[in-house]
């Protein structure tokens, strides 16, 4: 499995330390699907798993978004236009856009967990007539912290989705909630019933978010996370990201809640 | 197959020599620095003739046996798994290149015989054939399919063997190209030749070997039947894979992590445990980089790390992410237990950290159990 060389056509600041790149795909007719992520390889000094941050409608583009946390993320933020970075996969789950059709979607994230999901959101607007109610429901730290801002209040303008943000800390511009993105559920309107949730943030937030759908009556096997674990190969080899049964590289990241039995959410695990 | 043959010594010493001549790196147990490793080996002189291994739980010691038997040994710390996906391998090199980089494969391996595997050995490969080959790994897929494999059947377990409750032995039952089974006794001293595949018979059909009288074959399988019976180790497989799936919240894994000191040994000389990780080099002028996969073990904090920390902070998550993984995931994995009962992990613990003590006792505090006796604290307030 060697990495592919692919080069920069652009790079986004989003914020301080977290950057989207645009890729040229590793070849014609390389495609994704909502959910999945790549190995991202800096030459000589690593590679990361990343998520694909970009529009699954548009083939020509591979758009990740990475946050500079260690030497190779900080490597593949550091990239400029016209360099090459080596890109592996697409590897990974999906999320479930097909059993969520017909029915009320509610995305959750938190943070850099918006990045993943944001592939999902594109398409469910590109494909708005299959979907009922959509809301997105995110949680940042601060108003500064927001990603895709931009893209964030153009959702937030159409009459055909909800867009709810909280931050966890508010400064003198921010007229919005203030709080945990669970406390943003009572306002979002959807069928506990039949509606599915697909949820992205840190583990804790996940688990909250569970548990505060399922008291909203909706049951586990609509409820998708994306999880993350420590990854080297990408294909189930180097048992890194082991989680109870799953090697969450390819049996994962995105997993339903109904796989994920108690086990998974053990501590430590 | 044809029918078991026979064959002395010098025919093991022959043997040897046809597969040298055929082409294979033959490698075999050999005495080093008073334990019993894999390396190359030319003839029957490098094996640990007249050798036995004393081994207990972190205990492994080499005596003299006073007689002339080439394999009156178990397992030393070393499998076949340092040849199939020895750590250090190359994956891939790179070149940097006016624009961007190039990559270029790794030059192809050798041919390896594995001579002396015992049947836990084999069973082991077996076992990481469902991991590597499905994946296509081309380290692992490479050596395996140019390997040779001549497997003994035990007559002699250790203390710390168990292959028997596991169904791995002690007779090899599948995936040898040879299988030998040692027969001394007084002045007998023979091995029982067979083939487990067509060019094992070829190999075989090399050397002038007699067919086998009938007692002569009766005489060997009584011994690895005696083998069975006489385990030092046992291990209850009846459900436990769920047996350790319900206990993950068992206090157990804690007084356990007390007494472990994550040191990997157990990881390092099991032979199905398959994780992995990569190092990306590069020289120093940037020209060029390399990736090398090495051995990992989960048993270290770097293994489970993402950005904000380890997942497996604590000694006893990491044990409970071992075992669990060898008797219970694994199965939900690949379809088969990731313990072939070698014993290994048990000789090589320093602290003697015993797997099929932990299991059982596991098994006795299981926390299914456990609950049914005492009263929920709504049942004591009504």
């Amino acid at each position: 499995m060697h990495p592919v060389p692919c080069r920069v056509r652009s790079v986004v600041r989003e914020l301080d330390d977290t950057f989207t790149l645009d890729l040229e795909p590793p070849s014609d007719g390389w495609s994704f699907v909502p959910g999945q992520f790549t190995m991202l390889y800096a030459f000589g000094v690593g590679e990361v798993p990343i998520s694909i941050s970009g529009d699954p409608g548009d083939p020509t583009r591979l758009v990740q978004t990475i946050r500079a946390v260690g030497p190779v993320s900080d490597a593949l933020t550091s990239v400029a236009v016209g360099d090459v970075v080596g890109v592996r996969g697409p590897f990974g789950t999906a999320w479930p856009m097909e059993l969520a059709e017909g029915r009320d979607l509610i995305i959750m994230t938190g943070g850099i967990g918006l990045a993943p999901l944001r592939p999902a959101i594109l398409h469910t607007l590109e494909h708005r007539d299959r979907y009922n109610n959509v809301t997105l429901l995110y949680g940042a730290r601060s108003p500064g912290d927001l990603l895709f801002a931009e893209q964030l209040q153009q959702w937030r303008g159409r009459f055909d989705l909800e867009v709810l943000i909280t931050v966890d800390h508010a400064d003198r511009t921010w007229r919005g909630p203030v709080g945990v993105v669970t406390s943003l559920i009572g306002r979002a309107s959807f069928d506990p019933e039949t509606a599915v949730a697909m949820v992205c943030g840190p583990e804790i937030m996940m688990r909250f978010t569970i548990q505060e759908l399922e008291r909203a009556g909706m049951t586990e096997d609509r409820l998708f996370v994306s999880m993350e674990r420590n990854m080297k190969c990408g294909i189930g080899l180097c048992g890194h990201c082991q989680l109870g049964k799953f090697f969450v590289c390819k049996d994962g990241p995105v997993l339903s809640c109904a796989a994920m039995t108690g086990a998974c959410w053990t501590r430590e695990v | 197959m044809s029918e078991p043959l026979v064959i002395d010594r010098q025919g093991v010493d022959a043997l040897i020599a046809v597969l040298i001549d055929r082409g294979y790196e033959v490698v075999g147990p050999t005495v080093r620095g008073q334990t019993i490793l894999y390396d190359t080996i030319t003839s029957t002189e490098d094996l640990p003739v007249g050798i036995r291994d004393r081994q207990e739980a972190g205990s492994y010691r080499l005596e003299e046996r006073g007689d002339d038997a080439l394999f009156g040994y178990v397992v030393g710390p070393q499998s076949f798994k340092k040849y199939l996906t020895p750590p250090g391998t190359v994956f891939w090199k790179g070149l940097r290149t006016e624009d961007g980089f190039e990559t270029v494969e790794a030059d192809p391996p050798p041919r390896h015989a594995f001579f002396g595997a015992r049947p836990c050995e084999v069973a082991a490969m077996r076992v990481q054939d469902d991991v590597y080959l499905p994946v296509g790994d081309g380290v692992y897929t490479e050596r395996r399919e140019r390997s040779f494999t001549v497997a003994v059947n035990c007559t002699e377990p250790a203390a710390t063997c168990f292959c028997a409750s596991l169904g791995t032995g002690p007779a090899v039952s599948d995936g040898y190209d040879i299988a030998l089974t040692e027969v001394l006794s007084g002045e007998h001293h023979f091995f029982l030749a067979e083939a487990g595949t067509d060019i094992g018979e070829d190999v075989l059909a090399d050397l002038s070997a007699r067919p086998a009288h009938d007692e002569e074959v009766v005489g060997a399988r009584r011994l690895v039947v005696h083998a069975s019976d006489h385990m030092g180790r046992s291990l209850e497989t009846d459900g436990l894979q769920e047996l350790l799936s319900a206990n993950l919240a068992n206090s157990i894994w804690n007084e356990i992590g007390n007494r472990c000191l994550t040191c990997t040994n157990c990881t390092m000389v099991c032979p199905t445990c398959f994780c992995s990780t990569v190092e990306d080099r590069q020289a120093l002028d940037g020209s060029s980089a390399e990736r090398v996969r090495t051995w990992d073990s989960c048993f270290t904090l770097d293994f489970s790390y993402i950005h904000g920390g380890p997942v497996r902070s604590s000694p006893g998550a990491r044990y409970r992410q071992w075992i669990t993984h060898k008797l219970s995931t694994w199965q939900d994995q690949f379809g088969s237990f990731g313990c072939v009962g070698c014993g290994r992990c048990i000789t090589w613990c320093p602290v003697g950290i015993d797997i099929t003590q932990e299991a059982a006792a596991v098994r006795e505090r299981d926390i299914r159990k456990v609950a049914v006796g005492i009263p929920s604290v709504k049942e004591v307030l009504e």
